[in-house]
């Protein structure tokens, strides 16, 4: 599946906007997006497993509340970074 | 209380000075010529990025840690090895332990506080958090654990409180102190939950709390109630420390065991509220403070919009104002507290981060006050860096 990432967290991804990741699982495709690209799991996800407060997932038009949506190989991640103020 | 073996106050220092100054968006250098009359602003470092505090090794003078966020990203810390030009991220920043199943753990925040260890421990430095843990990195900050039972001990845990608790953008955990004649008797203090202390390297602690008052109407035996804003511990008298509070400033000599409110004798149009504490170097009898308005619903700005630094030259028995050089009136900013420091010359440079993002410095022990940078953004820390 497809991760597009935006513009805050393409440091790590060496300024890509969109990777390929793997997982039958939004958990699963975060660790193996952390295994390609360190550091970025931690700046999006917290220690508790928990969506950070100002970043939005979106998994095709459905936002995603937690990291036990399963997910199918067609679908298209969006990770967001909300408005956080000035 | 351990030890009475002397000090060895920090050495007098003549080299050049590079300001690391931490802001609500990027970090920056000053650079400043051996005389201190010359200074160089670097570009911004993690430009948009919430740094809380940016601070050189003294050990080896080349390894420099960053505390950063993002209004939208996860706290972390950053290294550099060579003086800022390039910058790694660690690769596990502090971080709370994962809660059973069931169970809501804490999140950390911002990593606020950085401190570099014990000189004979190398690579080792201390981070305090908001909401309020400390930690620890064995590894000059790569990699980071909970250091302590602190952070999951219930009684600390009701003396931090919770993110709503204390401090506007959340209670912090902060003036992490090692003495320097032994690297396990250390301190450190919470913006909700009073200064504490170890001789054990962290296995036990004790809360040293004793003549701090609280605000009026609270009850002084409550830890949670105290809020230390900056304590140091003298590096010429490591028995004495210094502390300003919400409700004061205090001296403490470990020899008496309790705090005295120096802040006292401070005039009463000003009083003697405020964020950062600055020690000389190598006098324990001379302090700053830069006072700030604590009435009513707390402004937070200087008073009468008129700033000025105090220093005691006796331990606190008597204070005067400096404030040549600075606007005399309509400056409505004041100094966080981290965002003043000296450096180790003599005279002592003075140097300080304002809300309005002004650096100002003085290079002879702030008889006299010259702005160094204007138009940064809101100065969080500045640390004066010897060369």
């Amino acid at each position: 599946m497809t991760v597009h990432i935006p513009t805050a967290l393409r440091s790590y991804t060496k300024q890509k906007s969109e990777v390929a990741a793997e997982g039958q699982t939004l958990a699963e495709v975060m660790s193996a997006l952390d295994r390609r690209y360190p550091g970025l799991r931690f700046r999006i996800i917290t220690e508790q497993d928990m969506i950070r407060q100002h970043i939005r997932i979106f998994v095709n038009e459905e936002q995603a509340r937690d990291l036990s949506l399963v997910l199918r190989p067609d679908d298209q991640i969006y990770i967001i970074c909300a408005l956080s103020g000035g | 209380m351990p030890r009475s073996r002397k000090a060895t106050s920090p050495h007098l220092t003549a080299g050049s000075v590079a300001l690391l100054i931490g802001t609500r968006k990027g970090a920056f250098i000053l650079r400043g010529n051996p005389t201190r009359r010359t200074w160089k602003l670097s570009a911004p470092m993690f430009l948009g990025h919430i740094v809380h505090h940016v601070v050189l090794d003294p050990r080896d003078r080349r390894t420099m840690l960053m505390a950063a966020r993002t209004g939208h990203l996860g706290p972390t810390v950053f290294r550099s090895t060579d003086f800022g030009k390039t910058w790694k991220e660690a690769k596990t920043p502090p971080a709370f332990p994962k809660a059973p199943e069931g169970q809501k753990g804490r999140v950390v925040d911002h990593v606020f506080w950085l401190t570099p260890g014990h000189p004979s421990e190398s690579g080792l430095w201390y981070a305090g958090t908001s909401p309020q843990g400390l930690f620890r990195s064995n590894d000059g900050g790569v990699t980071w654990e909970p250091f302590s039972y602190i952070n999951n001990d219930p009684q600390y845990r009701e003396w931090m409180g919770s993110v709503q608790d204390g401090t506007p953008d959340g209670p912090k955990l902060h003036s992490i102190l090692i003495d320097p004649r032994d690297p396990a008797h250390l301190y450190f203090a919470m913006s909700g939950g009073g200064v504490h202390e170890s001789v054990d390297g962290g296995r036990t602690w004790t809360t040293i709390v004793q003549g701090l008052e609280v605000v009026e109407g609270f009850d002084a035996a409550t830890i949670t109630f105290h809020d230390p804003h900056c304590v140091r511990l003298c590096p010429s008298n490591p028995d004495r420390l210094y502390q300003q509070n919400h409700c004061g400033i205090y001296r403490m000599d470990r020899s008496e065991g309790r705090w005295v409110r120096i802040g006292k004798n401070m005039p009463k149009k000003v009083g003697d509220i405020g964020f950062p504490m600055v020690l000389h170097p190598r006098d324990a009898d001379s302090v700053w403070v830069f006072p700030m308005d604590g009435s009513t619903v707390w402004p937070r700005v200087s008073p009468e919009g008129k700033p000025a630094a105090y220093v005691t030259r006796n331990g606190g028995k008597t204070w005067t104002r400096q404030d040549k050089g600075f606007p005399h009136a309509n400056a409505w900013w004041t100094v966080k507290r981290q965002a003043m420091t000296a450096d180790a010359h003599e005279p002592v440079g003075l140097y300080l981060g304002t809300t309005s993002g002004e650096v100002w410095a003085s290079r002879t022990g702030g008889t006299s006050w010259t702005c160094l940078a204007r138009h940064l953004p809101e100065i969080y820390s500045v640390e004066a860096a010897e060369l």
